[in-house]
């Protein structure tokens, strides 16, 4: 099986508190600490395994500049084939139609059965692979959290639905689908492993190589811009107990007691 | 103004809650619109879902078929593009079935898309305003939508808050002739049920609950000594459960289990939506985390800047002490 995964390159917020600048017009990115997206990361484990068990290919591409190369790096230690950059001036400022219309030149150049993205980017809006496979014309699933491979034409996969219940479907391939965490444990990567593959050359296709009419994609071409952000004030916020450890462990246990009681 | 329409969740006949709050949307969006409710579903459970919304759209648009009676994305879809007018703005809940839909939907109609708006702020020119969150909650977004040539919104639910107002008797006119014949590469089979778990965390007073700030899987026993002290149970966020330190029974949110304690003490979760939409009966909520910018200090009762696997361990021992004493 061809497997394409699309992956990003985003601000870890395992790792960062995410502030405003001091202008308030962006976040903080200096000292930021970049990752790849961790429903992505899901996505391409995903596809290793399922390459592990029918054969195949997987190619983990992404939309951005050099920077955005040690993801692809990084999965391909984990043991993806291939990674390629989409990487053009044009494409500054796209929004995510802008990016599912990249993503689509890219991927009717090759010859893929099955098309992963991660269910939604930290700072996205679980919008790409959808918009994907409505341009292909092919079917989706989002949300996706087990997939097993019938026969060469069919997948059955299960889909995260409300109260921890799955949403059990047959989808024929070529299929797009949205990965959620938890779907796998993805793979250990180490600093060897990244190592072995620093030197492996990734392709760079531009738009016009991929056929890509510049008017669709890029600033000029998104209807969706982000004005800037903000910090919002909900509600009147917590109490916030600044005594000592002591005294605050003193004060939480009076308030479980006679808030909740105690067995 | 763009036409609006609000897709309509519902189960067993019975609307969504979503269905009123998309008309509070609605009217964020444009203060004199009459937004339309589209129901696709089959026999009497579509019936009576527009009976239902009659009281609160004044325009139901009724699609019977029976490929309905469990909803298909792919089959709703090109259901939507037929009888949708080109220009609409179409408002869909962000829940399990929106995000199957609504981004797809808005490529076949060539409208923009903007998902899981928490506010709007009206129309200027041509842009719809808006406010999405980002990065966990942890800063909010203004944001312009070009919508000339309509647009597809998805809508958190329970960020508009149903308006107040007498029923407005609306009437309902059936489309399922305009809808044809319809095919989809995906055909659903079942849903497997979650399964129940070794402890029940609905059943408790008191939630010792972790998140990714547990660090590793063998931290998990600082909480459940905790949680045994208290007379409690531990549950947890998604991160927890993603990592497999803890069975997905012990999850709380929008896609785990909804709990109703009196005390919910959040160690070392940073308040994702998706997490508190899970915790319902307004407990006294407690939040420790080390990071004093995380949004559940937003929500919580009384907040606490530490680190839980310091504060929890001193925690334990206090209830401990004070049980010797007594």
């Amino acid at each position: 099986m061809e497997i394409l995964v699309c992956a990003r390159r985003v601000p870890d917020t395992s790792e960062n508190e995410i502030e405003l600048n001091s202008t308030g017009n962006d976040i903080e990115r200096d000292e930021l600490v970049y990752s790849i997206n961790e429903p992505d990361n899901y996505a391409v484990e995903e596809a290793l395994q399922i390459t592990a068990k029918v054969g195949g290919q997987v190619t983990v591409v992404t939309v951005g500049g050099e920077d955005d190369e040690e993801i692809l790096r990084r999965e391909m230690a984990m043991g993806a084939n291939q990674g390629v950059l989409i990487s053009d001036d044009a494409f500054q400022g796209s929004d995510g139609k802008g990016i599912a219309t990249i993503l689509k030149g890219f991927a009717q150049k090759g010859n893929y059965d099955l098309i992963l993205t991660g269910v939604q980017a930290e700072d996205g809006g679980a919008q790409v692979g959808g918009m994907l496979a409505a341009m292909l014309d092919y079917p989706f699933a989002s949300l996706v959290n087990s997939i097993e491979v019938l026969d060469g034409k069919k997948l059955k996969v299960g889909r995260e639905i409300a109260g921890g219940n799955r949403e059990m479907n047959e989808i024929d391939l070529p299929c797009v689908l949205s990965i959620q965490t938890g779907i796998n444990e993805p793979r250990y990567v180490g600093m060897r492993g990244i190592r072995a593959v620093a030197s492996v050359p990734i392709p760079t296709p531009s738009a016009s190589e991929l056929g890509i009419d510049p008017a669709t994609v890029g600033s000029s071409a998104a209807k969706v811009k982000r004005v800037d952000y903000f910090v919002p004030a909900l509600g009147k916020g917590a109490e916030m107990l600044r005594g000592s450890r002591e005294e605050n462990v003193e004060k939480v246990l009076e308030l479980v007691a006679a808030k909740g009681g105690l067995k | 103004m763009a036409r609006i329409f609000a897709y309509i969740a519902h189960k067993g006949g019975v609307p969504d809650d979503t269905a009123v709050e998309l008309v509070a949307a609605a009217k964020k969006i444009d203060q004199a619109a009459s937004p339309t409710a589209v129901a696709l579903g089959w026999g009497a459970d579509l019936d009576a879902l527009c009976a239902t919304l009659r009281a609160s759209y004044a325009e139901v648009w009724k699609i019977a078929h029976e490929t309905f009676a469990y909803p298909n994305a792919e089959l709703i879809r090109k259901a939507l593009v037929k009888v949708v007018p080109p220009g609409s703005i179409v408002l869909v809940p962000h829940e399990h079935f929106g995000i199957d839909l609504a981004p797809g939907l808005s490529i076949k109609l060539n409208a923009a898309f903007v998902s899981d708006v928490v506010a709007i702020d009206g129309v200027e020119g041509n842009d719809l305003k808006v406010v999405r969150q980002e990065f966990g909650g942890q800063v909010s977004a203004h944001v312009r939508c070009h919508i000339a040539a309509g647009a597809v919104v998805t809508v958190r639910p329970g960020a508009f808050k149903p308006l107040e107002g007498a029923a407005v008797n609306g009437n309902v006119a059936d489309k399922s002739a305009e809808v044809g014949v319809l095919a989809a590469g995906r055909r659903y089979l079942e849903t497997v049920v979650a399964e129940a778990g070794d402890v029940d965390i609905t059943k408790f007073n008191v939630l010792v609950s972790i998140g990714r700030g547990i660090q590793e899987k063998d931290n998990v026993g600082i909480a459940q000594e905790l949680a045994d002290a208290l007379g409690a149970a531990v549950s947890c966020s998604r991160p927890v459960v993603d990592a497999k330190w803890m069975e997905k029974s012990r999850q709380v949110g929008s896609s785990g289990k909804t709990v109703k304690p009196k005390v919910y003490l959040a160690c070392g979760i940073s308040g994702a939506f998706q997490h508190l939409a899970g915790i319902k009966g307004s407990p006294f909520l407690i939040a420790i985390n080390k990071n004093p910018k995380a949004p559940i200090f937003q929500v919580a009762d009384v907040g606490i800047v530490d680190d839980i696997l310091e504060f929890l361990p001193e925690l334990t021992n206090k209830v401990r002490e004070m049980r010797r004493v007594a």
